[in-house]
């Protein structure tokens, strides 16, 4: 599902934010990203969301070199990754369906199937009744639910999670992983960044370490190319 | 097929009801913008009637072609009565009226006012005076071949064509017209400016949202397409806002010009807004919000990407 192929990734100005990448990720798996701060996992989950590119190298999703996709193909790659992040980035002046709605309408999909789709998706990270309500006047586990119900809801084989529960408590952080977990059982392949160490150990899952731009080798050998 | 393209079209219907909706919601920037984009269009739309009625007047007088034949003082009612009468001879001439010296003085104290200046000078300082009609048939050039074989004449000191005025009006309203053209690109240049940077604030300040829009997949079309609805919003109200300016001047307008009109003896009557210049307005508004939408999102929207 994903490779990344001796891949490098050089900011301007000359540091290297992740150095000599290689590793691979099958189709289905959850894999935690982690390492401390600064140690490239953002830089990581941009090259998926093809946010950025790649210094030297290359990174697979698919069989697809992404990191050579022509721009005009970049939306239509970004429709088949769901995108989870730390601050939610839900678009305040519209409701939790609004919201999720997004990525369908985006897509062009037609009305009637958006809204089937949308209330499948709140209702999978139980938020059914509070379609109607704007961000701000939910909880912030909640407008993460919601998050996530935007990430899924186009159904993408590749789910991307940028620090999902670093603004949470441990207990809501807890649920929201388990969510994710739900959404994993059903196949789709997830890679999360999280630094928070605790709720890794109450998870359990495969982990990719990384550790001053590089994969940390004796943690996982199993990703190991 | 018929789906997919009722589909287009439904999104787009949704992209100018949002687009309308968002103008709504700030009413006050919108009006000015509004105001401003409708002064815009009015102005030339406004100078382009007047050159319009200025040239229906131009037209009524088209008919004159009298010129009058001011005959030297020395010259007696004899010899006025005996050139007009060699005149009336000529196939090329209508009619010949004569007015006398003692007339025209007649007239003019009645008429100026300057009466009692005038019997101060004891003499009548007018010449006798002949008013030539030439046939409908004679043109510009056998006028003026006429007019320089009459002011040749001993007894003649001057000959005036009266349609003069006729083309110094038409050489005027030209100008005028070219000068509406200039102004009509200026300040259709004008509203696409102020179009463009509405447009271009709106989406600075929509950035986040448009960040998070590319986040999820969307295209710059997609991004671009309410911003082009909100600029066609701006042209088309701009325009029907300039449309209103218009019928509330003319029916300032319209007393004064009846009065005017009526001092002139002239059947004269104000051209309003015709449905060719409502349709101009519109369209000149529509294309303007466009260009200027087209201008703002075309330099702005590809250069915004998640960071």
């Amino acid at each position: 599902m994903i490779r990344f192929d001796h891949m490098t990734k050089r900011y301007e100005g000359g540091r290297d934010a992740l150095r000599n990448i290689s590793f691979e990720v099958p189709k289905g798996e959850l894999v935690f990203l982690t390492g401390p701060s600064g140690a490239g996992k953002s830089t990581l989950l941009k090259l998926l969301a093809c946010i950025e590119r790649p210094t030297r190298g290359q990174v697979f999703v698919n069989d697809r070199n992404i990191g050579r996709l022509p721009n005009r193909q970049i939306p239509r790659y970004r429709q088949q990754v769901g995108l989870v992040f730390q601050d939610n980035k839900l678009l305040q002046d519209r409701s939790a369906f609004d919201n999720v709605a997004l990525p369908l309408i985006i897509a062009g999909m037609h009305q009637r199937e958006v809204g089937r789709r949308v209330r499948a998706a709140l209702d999978q990270v139980g938020l059914l009744k509070k379609e109607k309500s704007p961000p701000r006047t939910l909880s912030l586990g909640e407008q993460q639910r919601v998050g996530i119900a935007r990430a899924v809801v186009s159904r993408p084989g590749l789910l991307v999670a940028d620090e999902p529960t670093g603004n949470l408590d441990p207990e809501l952080s807890l649920d929201i992983m388990r969510l994710f977990k739900r959404f994993n059982d059903i196949g789709v392949t997830m890679v999360i960044a999280t630094h928070d160490l605790n709720l890794l150990n109450q998870l359990g899952g495969k982990r990719l370490v990384l550790k001053d731009g590089e994969i940390d080798e004796h943690t996982l050998p199993e990703f190991k190319r | 097929m018929i789906y997919k393209l009722r589909h287009y079209f439904g999104l787009h219907r949704q992209n100018a009801i949002d687009a309308f909706d968002d103008i709504i919601q700030k009413p006050l920037a919108s009006m000015l913008t509004i105001a401003v984009i409708g002064i815009a269009l009015a102005l030339p739309a406004a100078l382009n009637l007047l050159v319009q009625n200025g040239r229906s007047v131009a037209d009524s007088f088209d008919g004159i072609r009298d010129f009058s034949v001011y005959l030297k003082p020395s010259a007696s009612l004899a010899d006025a009565d005996k050139l007009a009468e060699s005149l009336r001879l000529r196939s090329s001439i209508e009619t010949v009226k004569i007015i006398s010296a003692d007339e025209a003085l007649k007239d003019f104290q009645e008429g100026s006012g300057f009466s009692e200046a005038l019997s101060a000078l004891g003499t009548n300082p007018l010449p006798h005076t002949l008013v030539v009609r030439p046939t409908e048939a004679a043109d510009a050039g056998k006028l003026t071949t006429l007019a320089d074989e009459l002011s040749a004449k001993t007894n003649v000191d001057q000959v005036r064509i009266d349609t003069d005025w006729v083309k110094r009006l038409n050489a005027i309203l030209d100008l005028l017209r070219r000068s509406v053209t200039i102004a009509g690109v200026l300040l259709i240049a004008a509203v696409i400016i102020i179009v463009g940077n509405t447009i271009r604030l709106d989406i600075q300040s929509r950035r986040d949202e448009i960040e998070v829009l590319k986040l999820l997949g969307a295209s710059d079309g997609f991004v671009r397409r309410p911003f082009l609805y909100v600029g066609v919003w701006y042209g088309l109200v701009g325009g029907l806002f300039g449309i209103v300016l218009l019928v509330i001047s003319a029916l300032i307008l319209a007393e004064p010009i009846e009065r005017l009109t009526g001092l002139y003896q002239a059947s004269f009557a104000l051209q309003g807004l015709n449905f060719t210049s409502i349709g101009a307005i519109l369209l000149g508004g529509f294309l303007s919000g466009w260009v200027g939408a087209w201008s703002a999102v075309s330099r702005h929207i590809a250069s915004i990407q998640p960071s």
